[in-house]
């Protein structure tokens, strides 16, 4: 490039990030499928349980676009619906993945010692737990309560989302302690600390800004897996109920009429697929933009 | 060797008393008192109530039960299954060995992939078949187990009818017949759990083996006129395993995650179906039984992957 003014960061990290195609690429993937969600129930205004009998099972026709399941209920529509609810685990639940994972980092990276020392071993522990049976188990433990509290949607959306996030921030941790322990040495850190800032502070406004590339990474794969995670759930018959369609809600109820309605199985699964694989394209696009050490040519 | 093995397992019990912790605090924790219909049954006067929690040690301080609840079992002592009356430890045992047989099967043929595809993406990075090994590596890791299960039954079972989708334990025919049909319903599950972890660990192999590929030792044995062969076999890929095998080892968890939604596909009788039935019929007794199971096969396995760290590295060894 023949301008001499340095491109601010940003602007070089979407330089560095066009270059990966299929990342581009499966970023317009994503933005169409998150406007199809949250718009497409506007556009098309078929109801979700409108029964009707004359059309069970059938593939796709221009009044059911991706045909209809054992109820005649419109598998379109389904699916917007649901993919609302399972984009919104996968988000919520990776802000709660983040939140976490970047909280315990931080305080494990700056505090040293046996605090540091405590929180490592919490992380190893929870990345050694089995992770689905413990899901499971503590779905079927605390789901009744919590349908009580929150309503039967609220619930299960609020319980979901907890359990993954709670399983999904050690990564996260781990990344976050091993920046702080590289930046709090480095000379900008030492100069701040002489000008009397406070650790707070420190961490703040000097060292988390600085740590937070490979966060961003870690969060967008962190997407990705709270939505398998969800859809699994859904899938075992142990997620949300059947009256909120998530993809893997839709998979489940699908798999007992194979033989007779494919269709019904395929459009959700390949919903799964290309937004799980668009999240991991953008993710491998971003880890190459934000990663300073990694050398493009 | 043996001090090496020693230490090993004298740091897995740490790890394995705090699973146990949190799986009791799960369970503590828990909504749903097991006499709340004594409380509302008027025949039951309060004191018997009280009575029976007290013999039960219901009201004792927590520790005191947890250490109860965690003696009970490392016995074995894990109680009858609500729905079968059988005893947890019977029917847990009888379903381990098709879980581990099925996990072990696809274990190898994900190795077998992900090995000689890593390695020779990262022999030429950036190269056709570097790029296209990726990316299907990628895809195929996006590709969520319970889709290529019903994937792989839409082709092969109903499209095609080549292969079973339901796993039956008692085969029909005897000899040779009988071999045939197990390895023939065994090839679909094998492959859906075999292909996804496959896929991830071709990455680990490429990034792994790009990362020692560069080092000096590896020009030395160049330089030295080895074989290009026998460079990447001997000299490169024996380091680049190193951190592979501390990943597979951190898959674990996930793997058995994988397991379960397999076995719950293909109907196939491991202790992942056996939780997933146990769940949806409130059996508890066998929920906690087969969730620790879980956390103990994790941590051998985690001791396992320690050991062949210890194999492939003789500095972490004998140090």
């Amino acid at each position: 490039m023949a301008s001499s003014i340095p491109a601010s960061p940003t602007a070089e990290a979407w330089r560095r990030f066009r270059r990966h195609r299929m990342a581009v690429a499966s970023l317009g993937v994503l933005a169409l499928l998150v406007a199809a969600v949250v718009l497409g129930p506007l556009a098309w205004r078929v109801p979700i349980d409108a029964i009707d009998f004359s059309a069970m099972t059938q593939g796709p026709t221009l009044a059911h676009p991706f045909g209809t399941d054992d109820l005649g209920q419109d598998l379109l529509a389904r699916m917007l619906y649901g993919g609302r609810i399972s984009l919104a685990v996968g988000f919520a639940a990776m802000a709660m993945a983040v939140v976490v994972g970047v909280t315990v980092g931080a305080v494990a990276g700056i505090s040293r010692g046996p605090v540091d020392a405590a929180l490592m071993w919490l992380t190893d522990l929870f990345l050694s737990l089995p992770q689905l049976p413990l899901l499971l188990l503590v779905i079927y433990l605390f789901r009744e309560q919590l349908k009580g509290l929150f309503g039967p949607e609220g619930g299960v959306f609020i319980l979901i989302v907890l359990v993954i996030g709670c399983f999904r921030w050690m990564q996260v941790a781990r990344l976050v302690r091993a920046q702080f322990f590289s930046l709090r040495e480095r000379e900008f850190v030492e100069a701040a600390r002489a000008l009397g800032a406070t650790p707070w502070r420190l961490t703040w406004r000097h060292i988390l800004p600085n740590a937070l590339g490979p966060v961003i990474v870690a969060g967008t794969i962190d997407v990705a897996a709270a939505i398998i995670a969800e859809s699994t759930l859904s899938f075992l018959g142990l997620g949300f109920p059947p009256d909120i369609p998530t993809w893997g809600r839709l998979l489940f109820d699908s798999k007992d009429h194979l033989d007779i309605a494919a269709h019904w199985a395929l459009f959700p699964g390949a919903a799964i697929f290309l937004t799980v694989m668009a999240i991991n394209f953008v993710g491998d696009g971003l880890r190459d933009a934000l990663d300073p050490r990694r050398v493009l040519s | 060797m043996g001090a090496f093995i020693l230490r090993r397992l004298a740091l897995a019990v740490p790890s394995l008393l705090g699973i146990s912790i949190v799986l009791f605090a799960v369970l503590a924790l828990a909504p749903g008192d097991p006499f709340a219909e004594l409380a509302t049954n008027s025949n039951v006067p309060p004191e018997v109530r009280e009575h029976l929690r007290a013999s039960l040690g219901l009201n004792d301080p927590v520790a005191s039960r947890y250490l109860h609840w965690l003696v009970a079992m490392l016995h074995g002592d894990w109680g009858f299954s609500f729905i079968s009356r059988v005893d947890v430890t019977t029917l847990i045992w009888q379903r381990v060995p098709v879980t581990l047989g099925l996990i072990g099967t696809s274990q190898l043929l994900a190795l077998a992939i992900a090995i000689p595809v890593g390695t020779l993406s990262a022999v030429k990075p950036y190269s056709w078949f570097d790029r296209i090994a990726s990316t299907i590596a990628l895809a195929g890791f996006s590709l969520p187990t319970f889709f290529t299960g019903i994937l792989l039954i839409l082709v092969f079972s109903i499209k095609l009818d080549w292969l079973p989708f339901v796993y039956r334990s008692d085969v029909e025919a005897t000899g040779w017949r009988a071999v045939v049909e197990h390895v023939r319903q065994a090839i679909m599950p094998v492959c859906v759990l075999g292909l996804f972890q496959g896929a991830g660990w071709t990455r680990y192999v490429r990034s792994a083996v790009l990362d020692v590929i560069r080092l000096d030792h590896v020009t030395t044995a160049r330089s030295k006129g080895l074989a290009e062969r026998v460079v990447v076999t001997r000299h490169v890929l024996r380091n680049a395993l190193i951190p592979v095998v501390t990943l597979v080892a951190l898959q674990m968890p996930t793997v058995f995650g994988g397991a379960i939604v397999t076995e719950q596909i293909f109907r196939i009788p491991g202790i992942g179906s056996l939780l997933i039935d146990a769940i949806l019929r409130n059996d508890t007794p066998v929920i906690m039984g087969v969730t620790f199971v879980f956390s103990v096969l994790v941590i051998v396995f985690n001791l396992v992957a320690d050991l062949l760290y210890g194999l492939l590295d003789p500095r972490i060894a004998y140090r």
